[in-house]
């Protein structure tokens, strides 16, 4: 295939573009190097699928949209997200914002929750020494053309001692194949400041008619004491391809909450991880997937600790119909000197049809002594002895096997901390285990 | 119609074996029947095979409720025709809200467009379980799972109060629950005494005896009824065992399907 030769950026056009839209000196310098680099490297190459056969080129032209005026003016694909009186809102359009606002509450307590491309100009002091530091631009080909190209974006920033009580809400979606659409997320969350923030990254129904690509990198610093969830539903269209890298860095006694729905229609990387860096820091993952067709997907869940006392838990949920592939990978990594860390994994993989195929790869590499791990995975149908149990209280065996599988994803489901997300999720997994 | 039920000449295989040898039985709407017996002589097998448990073959038979033959349907069927099985071992579905679950029960009985509402539901489901002594956290617990062996056995009569079926059957409903909850379950089954509702309790002990009065016992050996009587014949049971059963009989080893 000739797509895979040819990378879709170079440093001049990198540059060029980041010149146009009035970004700093700092960040214009980032894109030039993160663009040759991106010439020069490897896309990632995750266990048993080859992501260097799918479609990764089609990443589109940055393109500028306009605001909206009001966000009722957005299409339905945003507003049913959004419930009445929300405050706190991020809605990124193809490659830039067509909505922002925070709270007056949240504002005066210095709290900052804008796009990423604004913050790099108006809060460079804030943003600058976080910006590709929990994941190096240099990794591979993904991050460095991620680093030369991404767009809109999300910053969040909480001081110290600021506990924000409602969720940070976002929507990022796109409704134009040939548009850009790459969002990098960048988390701070200052000492003892606790924060939820909760996205859902979408294709506008019907819209998206070419084959395109979505990169996103993810990044969240969890400072001492610091408690961050971060909640994440993806639902692009089946010709997108989803490449999406999350990493935490968590610091003493800090927390980290992942719940990830990865639930496109198409070809999807993701990858979830945590540094447990500090003393004392916890981080929990859940993921849960849903394969149709012949959709390929690379899951991963990674804790790598390093503090002693860490404590990680990661817990994989897939459906899988159809002809769809999963590759499903929990590590958990234990640096020598986490003494006393305690690191555990489970993946479940729930077989609906004979020709689908779900890996689960627990991975337990530990070079301390005085730890715990554990893992447990397994791969299995719908039981039929809970079906037998249901049925026999009158319910039919269809909606006995559709009560069981929601049973199989509720973990995720009921951790959604938005009642408009959680209630959209609802249907979302409605129409892909019926359809 | 006054509830009737009777199984005729029900022969049930599991794994080519067979264990039960032609259970009759007749059940009328009102009556509580007992059923005793030594461990492994056919009696949650007999349950098991009217309830439909796929693992499970009838052979032989019929078991007619109300006109209906049960054994013609499929297990949800049978459950709608009015039958319930309050099971030895229930089983536990990790994600499913006992209340999520206890709904769809009851809208299964119910048209379409003719569910019954939220409301009328939890009001319905929180009065159930304040008889039996239910903590209402447990209404959203994913249903039986991490419950004790006794919470799970409240569980199945707050099912059976609430989908009010016509035969009930108790498989061991006793065991595991401590002297309270033995009378609070008790005390359910009592209040669903009625004339258009018959039991069968599976049982191997008296002290559930003393707070449901049976009207007839059934003694089960080798996959067969063995011997019949009224309340007497448990309290015999309880005093002497089955030795005088298999001497009576002449039955030296009462299991079935083990060799
Ligand atoms: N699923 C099964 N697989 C294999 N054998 C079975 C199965 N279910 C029942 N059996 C066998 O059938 C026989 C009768 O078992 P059943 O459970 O009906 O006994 P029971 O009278 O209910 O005993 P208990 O008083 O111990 O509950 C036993 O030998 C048992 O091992
Ligand atoms: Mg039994």
């Amino acid at each position: 295939m000739s797509t895979q030769l040819s990378t879709p950026t170079d440093r001049q056009s990198a540059e060029a573009l980041a010149r146009s839209k009035g970004e700093p000196q700092w960040l214009v310098d980032l894109r030039g190097e993160a663009a040759e680099l991106a010439g020069t490297l490897e896309w990632p190459k995750p266990e048993k699928i080859r992501i260097d056969r799918w479609n990764l080129t089609a990443v589109g032209n940055y393109e500028q949209g306009q605001a909206a005026a009001s966000v009722g003016e957005l299409p339905s694909v945003v507003t049913e997200l959004v419930a009445e009186g929300t405050e706190s809102l991020i809605v990124q359009q193809n490659s830039s914002i067509a909505w922002k606002q925070l709270s007056a509450d949240l504002t005066a307590k210095g709290v900052i929750f804008t796009d990423l491309e604004t913050a790099c100009k108006e809060h460079a002091d804030l943003v600058q020494p976080y910006l590709f530091k929990a994941i190096d631009k240099g990794d591979n080909k993904l991050t460095a053309l991620h680093a030369a190209l991404w767009n809109g974006g999300v910053f969040v920033y909480v001081p110290r001692n600021v506990e924000v009580e409602l969720p940070l809400q976002a929507i990022l979606f796109n409704n134009k194949s040939e548009a850009a659409f790459a969002p990098h997320i960048l988390i701070v969350a200052e000492s003892n400041s606790k924060v939820t923030y909760v996205d859902y990254v979408v294709s506008e129904p019907g819209t998206t008619t070419e084959p395109f690509v979505h990169h996103s990198v993810v990044e969240v610093f969890v400072k001492s004491g610091a408690h961050v969830r971060f909640g994440s539903i993806h639902h692009m269209a089946d010709n997108g391809v989803d490449l999406t890298l999350r990493r935490s860095i968590i610091e003493n006694d800090g927390r980290m909450e992942w719940v990830i729905g990865d639930l496109n229609d198409g070809n999807t990387l993701s990858d979830t991880t945590s540094h447990l860096k500090g003393n004392g820091s916890n981080s929990d993952a859940k993921v849960i997937t849903i394969g149709q067709n012949d959709q390929k997907m690379s899951l991963t869940t990674q804790a790598v600790h390093f503090g002693r006392s860490s404590e990680s838990d990661m817990v994989t949920r897939a459906v899988m119909k159809d002809s769809a592939t999963a590759i499903i990978n929990g590590i958990t990594k234990i640096e020598k000197g986490a003494t006393k860390a305690n690191g555990v994994q489970t993946e479940k993989v729930l077989m609906l049809s004979p020709k689908a195929r779900g890996d689960a790869n627990p991975i337990l590499l530990i070079d301390e002594d005085d730890v715990k791990a554990g893992h447990a995975a397994s791969v299995g149908q719908v039981n039929p002895e809970q079906v037998y149990y249901l049925m026999s209280r009158g319910i039919t065996k269809q909606d006995a096997e559709r009560l069981i599988i929601y049973g199989f994803l509720a973990p995720v489901v009921s951790e959604i901390p938005i009642d408009a997300v959680r209630e959209q999720l609802q249907r979302l997994l409605e129409r892909k285990l019926e359809g | 119609m006054a509830t009737q039920f009777v199984i005729d000449g029900l022969k049930a295989a599991i794994e080519g074996k067979e264990i039960l040898k032609g259970i009759n039985l007749e059940i009328k709407g009102g009556e509580i029947h007992a059923i005793m017996g030594p461990n492994g002589t056919g009696k949650s097998t007999l349950a098991s095979a009217l309830m439909g448990h796929p693992k499970y073959e009838v052979t032989e038979g019929t078991a007619v409720l109300n006109g209906e033959d049960l054994l013609e349907m499929g297990v949800d069927e049978r459950a709608r025709a009015g039958l319930f099985l309050a099971m030895q071992y229930p089983s536990e579905i990790p994600g499913v809200t006992n209340s999520d679950f206890l709904r769809s029960a009851i809208n299964a009985r119910r048209e379409e467009g003719n569910e019954i509402s939220l409301i009328k539901f939890i009001r319905q489901m929180e009065g159930k379980m304040k008889e039996l002594e239910m903590n209402p956290e447990f209404a959203h617990r994913y249903l039986n799972e991490g419950f004790s062996g006794g919470e799970k056995k409240r569980n199945e009569i707050l099912q059976m109060t609430l989908l009010d079926p016509k035969i009930v059957v108790l498989d061991e409903i006793d065991s595991g629950l401590d002297i309270d909850a033995l009378k609070i379950v008790s005390n359910g089954v009592n209040a669903m005494r009625s004339e258009d509702r018959g039991f069968l309790i599976i049982t191997h002990y008296q002290r559930l005896l003393n707070y449901i009065t049976p009207d007839f016992v059934h003694v089960m050996m080798q996959g067969r009824i063995v011997k019949s009587g009224g309340p007497e014949l448990a309290q015999r049971l309880e005093n002497e065992g089955y030795d005088w059963v298999k001497e009576e009989l002449g039955i030296v080893d009462e299991t079935v399907g083990q060799a």
